[in-house]
Parts: structure tokens; sequence; C-alpha cells
């Protein structure tokens, strides 16, 4: 093994990286953008995201000795999540609702305040009590309104009903939700950790484009002619591509810190996830070099390597938690599916290195990139060089 | 004469059910510039890819230097220098780094892989062009760069397959002059080239092959006298006949 050779074509490689506009953009200035779009999309600019829904409130109830609908308007706006609009009537909320300046439209209705004073005096004479029944409209465009919302306004209602001390006190055995750091999180936080394989999955695309350009243009040929050996190729587009995916990874961290994501978490959970994106950088050589077996063409194969850049990315990325639970079990299918779940725990669940799940993750990584790397080298050889 | 250096014994190269090179023998000597002509499709870049390694023969012996190319292939492939037909170089280095990488594969020092890059770009007109990117050179200049590459480690054997197709009067007659200098420090140069002039202005020995076989090899006089005409190109039509080739 000759490393001044194997060290030769690695500088070439990353001259290449930074002269070829399609190449720089794909390995570098993509993973970039995509960080920053998805950063400042879905979490805040140097910090923390507390969201605030805007929602509609018509008060059609016509109050009693005690005005409870007042109570109850005065704890939904002391959420500081929810910023309450009042309407006079139901039409123009609802008409704001679906242009989508509302998240959500509330109708406290008649005979709210009776009820609430009817269950205060009567709380366990259920025979005395008067239902009534909130009318509640979601934004249907926003999965986040729809999934964050109710909640609130539940809350909101049972210490309007039962107050903040009452609702501890009745209930022997209660949810502690004070160690839910939820809301301190941005959905960018959740998404971070599969962009880290998001952007790595692109690396298919450029090696199988770099290799059938170099054999279109009679350039493996000509290498073919000099001492170097098939090893020493080899080895030197495995250290390049490693070498980027790194590069990518360290961007991709430098981004979402720039964006918010502050992942507290021990030095050896973030070394550990560079070295899971360092292995499966691997596995997307293997995908670029098979890619390159099957194509005949540079143009070809940017088309083909989607057979294995989607899957990858629909499957195994942030993109697969939308997805139906078949779809998540398929997902165990893709590399990236255990590269994302790897990531996810050592950066946000702030699982150890060393726990199981973080070490099973990482095995079926180095195994899934040894195998997928070594066809690709055994196809490429065989079948791809001509 | 000088010892064989290239010895080529009943060689044979199918693709399939299609022969390439049937049953071609040939000797090539010491410092021998030869020039192998044929139509498209004869066989000659075929030849040539066998000699460097790059094709396995289907039947006969090669031998370079006295290594045989299928056994010992990574020592025949440290002795010889290829510039193939192709203009194969990276269009995202310059010529320089283009052909110091090529002089990387080969190992050479990094003193001395300077020194004969520098030599070679300024002694075939690249000075001033040698640190611009080559997807900025013409087809000629890509041409002459592909020569250098195949030259930088100052090899003993250069396999040049049509090294100065596409290049206008002046190159070629440089690469001419440059080629005669080589052959003059002792190189052995095997030339493919459709140029007859080319051939004739250059080579030591000609060989011709078509449909695989080599059906004519000597000096261009023996050549001319053999076949009661004037000039190569005769000797070649007359060999090869009219009928339009193309290669697939």
């Amino acid at each position: 093994m000759n490393f001044r050779k194997v060290l030769a074509l690695v500088r070439k490689e990353f001259k290449k990286t930074t002269r070829e506009p399609a190449i720089l953009f794909l390995t570098i200035l993509f993973p970039i953008m995509l960080t920053l779009a998805f950063g400042l999309s879905f979490g805040a600019v140097g910090g923390t995201q507390q969201d605030t829904f805007q929602i509609g409130l018509i008060n059609m109830d016509n109050g009693s000795s005690q005005n409870w609908a007042q109570s109850f308007i005065s704890n939904l706006t002391s959420t500081q999540v929810l910023k309450v609009n009042i309407y006079s009537e139901n039409h123009t909320a609802q008409f704001d609702l679906q242009q989508g300046r509302l998240k959500a439209v509330l109708i406290i209705p008649e005979g709210f305040s009776e009820a609430c004073s009817v269950l205060k005096v009567s709380s366990i004479s259920t025979s005395k009590w008067k239902n009534v029944s909130i009318p509640l409209y979601l934004d249907r465009g926003s999965i986040i309104a729809t999934q964050a919302i109710p909640p609130i306004i539940q809350q909101a209602l049972s210490t309007t009903v039962y107050g903040p001390q009452q609702n501890i006190a009745v209930q022997p055995i209660r949810l502690d939700l004070s160690m839910v750091e939820v809301s301190k999180q941005t959905a960018f936080d959740y998404m971070a950790p599969g962009l880290f394989a998001y952007a790595s999955i692109f690396l298919t695309m450029t090696v199988a484009g770099s290799f059938t350009g170099d054999r279109e243009n009679g350039l493996l040929r000509r290498i073919s002619t000099t001492p170097l050996t098939a090893t020493e190729f080899m080895i030197s587009q495995v250290f390049s591509n490693m070498g980027l995916g790194l590069i990518q990874a360290i961007i991709i961290f430098a981004m979402a810190y720039t964006v918010g994501f502050r992942p507290q978490v021990e030095a050896g959970n973030i070394i550990v996830a560079f070295l899971i994106m360092l292995t499966f950088s691997l596995c997307n050589v293997g995908f670029g070099l098979i890619t390159a077996t099957i194509a005949k063409s540079s143009n070809a194969a940017t088309g083909i390597a989607f057979i294995f850049i989607l899957p990858q990315m629909f499957l195994g990325t942030f993109v697969g938690a939308a997805l139906s639970p078949t779809a998540q079990a398929i997902g165990r299918l893709v590399p990236s599916y255990y590269v994302t779940d790897a990531i996810t725990s050592l950066l946000l669940r702030k699982a150890h290195f060393s726990s199981p799940t973080v070490l099973l993750d990482f095995g079926i990584i180095i195994a899934s990139s040894i195998m997928v790397l070594a066809f690709g080298i055994l196809s490429f050889k065989r079948y791809g060089k001509a | 004469m000088n010892e064989p250096i290239i010895v080529i014994e009943d060689l044979v190269k199918r693709f399939g059910d299609s022969t390439a090179v049937d049953n071609l023998s040939l000797k090539i000597f010491e410092g021998e510039l030869f020039g192998l002509l044929g139509p498209n499709g004869a066989g000659k870049t075929t030849t040539i890819n066998v000699l460097c390694g790059l094709f396995k023969p289907t039947g006969g012996k090669v031998l370079v230097d006295g290594f045989d190319v299928q056994k010992e292939t990574s020592k025949v492939k440290s002795l010889i220098g290829v510039c193939p037909q192709d203009t194969a170089v990276f269009k995202y280095l310059t010529g320089r780094e283009n052909v110091e990488l090529f002089g990387s594969l080969y190992g050479l020092p990094k003193e001395k892989l300077r020194r004969n890059a520098s030599t070679l770009l300024n002694r075939l007109g690249f000075n001033g062009y040698a640190d611009v990117l080559t997807s900025k050179y013409s087809g000629g200049m890509k041409r002459r760069l592909s020569l250098i590459m195949a030259l930088v480690h100052d090899p003993e054997i250069a396999f040049l397959d049509e090294p100065t197709v596409g290049m206008d009067p002046q190159s070629r007659h440089a690469v001419w002059t440059f080629l005669r200098e080589l052959k003059g420090h002792g190189k052995t140069i095997i030339l493919t080239t459709h140029y007859m002039e080319e051939a004739e202005n250059l080579c030591d020995r000609i060989g011709i092959v078509d449909h695989g076989k080599l059906i004519a090899v000597g000096t261009l006089d023996e050549l001319k006298e053999q076949y009661g005409v004037n000039c190569l190109e005769d000797v070649f039509m007359q060999l090869t006949g009219r009928k339009i080739r193309d290669e697939m």
C-alpha cells in the first residue's frame, strides 16, 4: 500500500468538490441550505421557540352570580401560548379560521357559568350537574395546531373549574409534568438528528456521478494503466468520501447550533454521533458504486441514485416520524433509520453512548455499511468498469 | 539491431463471438519507434490495451521487457506510459495538477515530479497555461497534456494511441520533434495513427493490422518496395481496401 498515491487521489477528490459547482452544491451548500431552511422554518434563530397560537373566541355565556366565562378566558390568556381574539359572532370567526388567520375557534356556550356553579356546589352529586359542551374548531391545515391546542384548552378549563390547587388535592395519584422539557424544544430539535442522515444520503449521487463521469471520459481506464492497485484506488475513494461525510456532519451541526439546536449532552455523545455519520458515509459510497455499476452514463446515474436515496430519505430520516406504523416498520430495512435513531438517542434522549440501544444501532450501521460497500466494490469491479 | 523489448506471440483477443486480435505475433525492439496502422476497428487499440495490461488476452503470450503482461502486470505498468485515444484529463484540475497527479501514481519523488512536470509542460508549449483549469483548454492542448501525463515518469516504453489527432499542424510538428527527441534518448515508442504522413516521418518500422491480423510489417522503404508503390498510403489502401470502415 502506497499512501502517497492514495493521498494524491484524495487531494484530487477534494479539489473536485470545491471546483465542480454541482458537487460543491450537493456536498457543502445543500447541507447548509437544508439546515438553515428547516431551522428557520421549525425553530428559532439563537434559541428555543415558544409558539403562540391565535385563537378566536365567541362568548355566548349569559353569566350568573359568578362569571365563569371571564375566568376561563383569563386562564386561556395566562398560558402565554394562546392569543385570544374575541369575536361577537361565529361566522366571522369561522371565516378567519378558513383563511388561516386563526389556529382555532372556541365557543363558550350559553349556560357555561351556570354549569360551573352547579358543579362547584354539587361536585359529588352527579344527578344535579348541568351538561354543556364547548365547541372547538381547529385549523385542519396545521398538524401542530391540531395536536397542541386541545390539551392547552383542556388544562385552562380544568384550572377554571377546579382551580390550580384543588386539581392536585383531589387526586392523590397525579402526573408530574415538571420534568418534561417538551415546551423548551422546537420542532427543529426533533428534526435535527434526521438532518444528519438526510444530507449524507446524497453522497450516493455524487459518488455515482463521479465514477460514471470518470468512466465516460476514459479516466478510470487511464488510471488503470498506472501501477496504482485497485485496493489503493478504492481506499482513496473511501477516505475522500468519509472526509466529505465528516465535513457534512460538522456543517450540519454548526448550522443547527446556529439556528438554536442545543443538545445538552456530554462530548462523548457528540463524538459518537460523528463516528456514526462517518460510518454511514461508507454505506452511501457503496450505494453510489452500485448505482455507477447499473448506470450507463453520468446523467442516468443521477436518476438511478434516487432508487437508493428516496427510501432512505422517506423511511429513515425525520420524514419517517410522520409515516404510518407499517411504513415505519419497513423503515427498519434502511440504514438511515438506525442513523437517525442512534443520533436521536445520543443528542435528544441523552442516552449514554455505551447504552444498549446506541450500541445496537451503531452495530447495525457498521454491519450494513460494510456489506453495502463490499457489494458496491465487487459489483463495480466485476460489471461497472467497462 | 537492439534486443526485442516487446514480444507478442500468437496473441488472440475475443469479445464474445467477435475476434478483435487474431493470432498476432510481433517483436518491437528497444529504442524503436514503431507505427501500428490500420482502419477503424482493425484491432490497434485492443492490441495496445493488452500490451498495457488493461485487457486479458484470450490466447497467446505478451512479454514487455521480459515480464509477462498477464502474470507481472504491476511490473509492466511501472515500465510503461500510456497516452490513450480518449483525451482523458481531469477537467477540474489544472494542467500541472493533472501531470503531477499521474506522476504521483507512478510513485515519483516530489522534487523529481515537479521538475519533470515543469520541463515537459514548458517543452510542449504550456508556458503561462500550466496553472489554468483544463476545462479552458482547446482540444489540441488537451491532447498535448495527455501526452505529457503519459510521459511524466520518464517511462522506458510509451504507448501512444493516436496522440496527434485533432491537433493543428504547429502542435503536430512540435509533438513529432518531441517524439524524435524521446527516441534519441533510447525510449521505445509504439504509436498508432491514421495519419500516413506521421508514420512516414516518424516510424522506424510500420505494422499494418486489419481484422485483428498483422498483414504487413517492415520499414517504410521495405513496404513500398514489397508492394511496388511510392507512398505508405498506397500500401495501406492496397492492403486494406477502399471500403469505408465503421467502428462501434
